[in-house]
């Protein structure tokens, strides 16, 4: 018991230390390695309280894939970063509204916050013999398949509109014809000559 | 909190402490073997000797190596991220050697049997883009930085057909925990019951897979040295590129002992019968394991490197359409023949 205590101190301790040094580092590289460390300390919390599944589900996909990109586009990035952080001060007053508002609404949301009508008899504990990966199955494809499938839709739309915007055709470019390559054989791709000596070709 | 629980606290820690340095210690000298017999089998196969210097045939080459990268000096570019420079090889070697917790060297011989532990190792391998991205990043140096562009797009891109190809396997044996997928293969028929065989397309795939995400030739893209000297570990000496190494072959003996683990039953004898079963388990695992491995080294010593463009044609144009298809095959043939785990509870 005290070593889930002490391990839930070093990771909450870890990620909000960490979830600081996003906003508070010169370097947006930095940035986003701190956003990755704030993550796996987060899905160590999850582990702690007994949610293995989502914890490497949360590992999987935001930090092996969503932070990958992240970090992408900002090594790429040419910006001047002194530059960039000359106006911190100016903004902070605005920075320091949202984040009150935020908080304030996270707080009314929270506390009048209750499991709904038919939630409350399928929470399971997490001491029952059922591993937590099994009872999301049971419920996320019978109870929820319909978010489960709407989610799935919403992201579907997202990827064609990603590709749409992103995809252009254009002119005067030589692609690759994979077919064409794959066809090509001995006879069609070399011509052996015979070389007279002293003549050339 | 009474005085003996704290005790007890203790040695369970000092239990599981033992456990990981005794696995740590043998699978560090299992890889400087593995490494040898890399550079003895590509040697082979092009009709030379390969390292025959140090000790008889050479089996001392991997520890004199070790002595001289520990002993040369280690060389931080002047313009470099110096912090995240030197994370890179410790975070590269720290994430390789972390995924063998989960791995079951034979029945109940494992450090953490955890119920998600195939989701861990795909976790640690898809985390372990991070070595090469920081270190080509870090190293502020063109070749370096176009390895690291290079090697995370190749990672990401077969990341997602490993997936699949894991899907398939937790379908038909039931379990994310990976002494349930060995013991889901155990049956009267031995090695045919294994998932290699009813499931063979997809153990090609994560075969072809596992040597992309582990960045091995024929896919080492990466550090294609005709284009790009050595890739991110252009600017890496002695012990840091030790560490670079070091994590990528072990690295590669997870996904050797991830193959062993999902399609060749693990711990299994290849029949049930007598002679085979009174070998021990992690007998078993080895050979299997080093079989593998001999696959990746001829496949690195016979197989010419893919052009970038190709390796991401195959990764997203033929690979996951396939190993999608074979989700919806054996998710179809487990519902409708009732062969699937669980289906009565």
């Amino acid at each position: 018991m005290t070593l889930a205590a002490l391990f839930f101190y070093l990771f909450a301790g870890v990620a909000v230390a960490s979830a600081f040094m996003v906003i508070a580092s010169r370097n947006p590289v930095h940035s986003v390695l701190f956003l990755i460390l704030t993550f796996v300390n987060a899905s160590g919390l999850f582990i702690l309280i007994g949610a293995e599944f989502l914890a490497m589900i949360l590992i999987v996909v935001y930090v092996g894939a969503v932070a990958v990109l992240f970090l992408f586009v900002v090594m790429m990035l040419d910006v001047d970063f002194v530059e960039l952080r000359q106006g911190f001060l100016q903004y902070l007053p605005v920075g320091v509204l949202v984040g009150l508002v935020f908080l304030a609404e996270l707080v009314l949301v929270l506390g009048s916050w209750t499991f709904g009508e038919g939630v409350t008899g399928a929470v399971l504990t997490t001491t029952s013999d059922v591993s937590n990966t099994v009872q999301i199955g049971r419920v996320l494809y019978t109870e929820y398949v319909m978010f489960f499938q709407m989610a799935g839709l919403v992201l579907l739309v997202a990827m064609i509109g990603a590709i749409v915007l992103t995809l252009r055709h254009r002119e005067n470019v030589k692609r690759q014809s994979i077919p064409a390559q794959n066809a090509r054989n001995k006879a069609a791709a070399i011509d052996i000559v015979k070389v007279p000596s002293g003549k050339g070709l | 909190m009474t005085e003996t629980s704290w005790l007890d606290t203790l040695i369970q820690v000092a239990i599981i402490l033992a456990q990981s340095l005794g696995l740590l210690v043998g699978l560090l000298i299992v890889v400087a073997y593995v490494l040898l017999a890399d550079r003895k089998i590509w040697a082979a196969v092009q009709l030379r000797r390969g390292p025959n210097v140090v000790g008889p045939f050479g089996l001392f080459q991997s520890f004199a190596d070790l002595i001289k990268f520990v002993l040369k000096e280690p060389v931080i570019p002047d313009g470099s991220n110096k912090g995240v420079f030197l994370l890179a090889p410790f975070i590269t070697c720290l994430l390789a050697l972390s995924a063998w917790a989960v791995v079951p060297l034979a029945d109940g011989w494992v450090v953490a049997d955890i119920n998600v532990g195939v989701l861990y190792i795909f976790a640690i391998s898809s985390l372990s883009i991070y070595g090469i991205i920081m270190g080509g990043w870090a190293s502020n140096s063109k070749y370096p930085f176009l390895s690291a562009l290079r090697a995370a797009a190749q990672m990401v891109s077969y990341e997602v057909s490993i997936g699949f190809v894991i899907v398939t396997v937790l379908m038909c044996a039931g379990s994310l925990n990976l002494s349930a997928i060995v013991e889901a293969q155990n049956g009267p028929y031995g090695m045919f019951q294994w998932y290699w065989l009813p499931l063979f397309p997809m153990f090609v795939i994560f075969f072809i897979s596992a040597l992309a995400e582990t960045n091995r030739p024929p896919f080492d893209l990466g550090e294609a040295e005709s284009e790009l000297v050595a890739g991110f570990m252009v600017e890496y000496g002695s012990t840091p590129y030790m560490m670079f190494m070091l994590g990528e072959y072990v690295a590669i003996m997870t996904m050797c002992a991830l193959t062993a683990i999902l399609f060749m039953g693990g711990w299994l004898p290849p029949f049930p019968i007598a002679p085979f079963t009174w070998v021990p388990g992690i007998i078993w695992f080895l050979i299997k394991v080093l079989l593998v491995f001999f696959m990746f080294a001829m496949v690195k010593a016979m197989v010419p490197r893919y052009r970038y463009d190709q390796l991401m044609r195959l990764g997203w144009k033929v690979f996951l359409p396939i190993s999608l298809f074979m989700v919806v095959l054996v998710a179809s043939v487990l519902h409708f023949s009732g062969m699937a785990p669980g289906a009565g509870s």
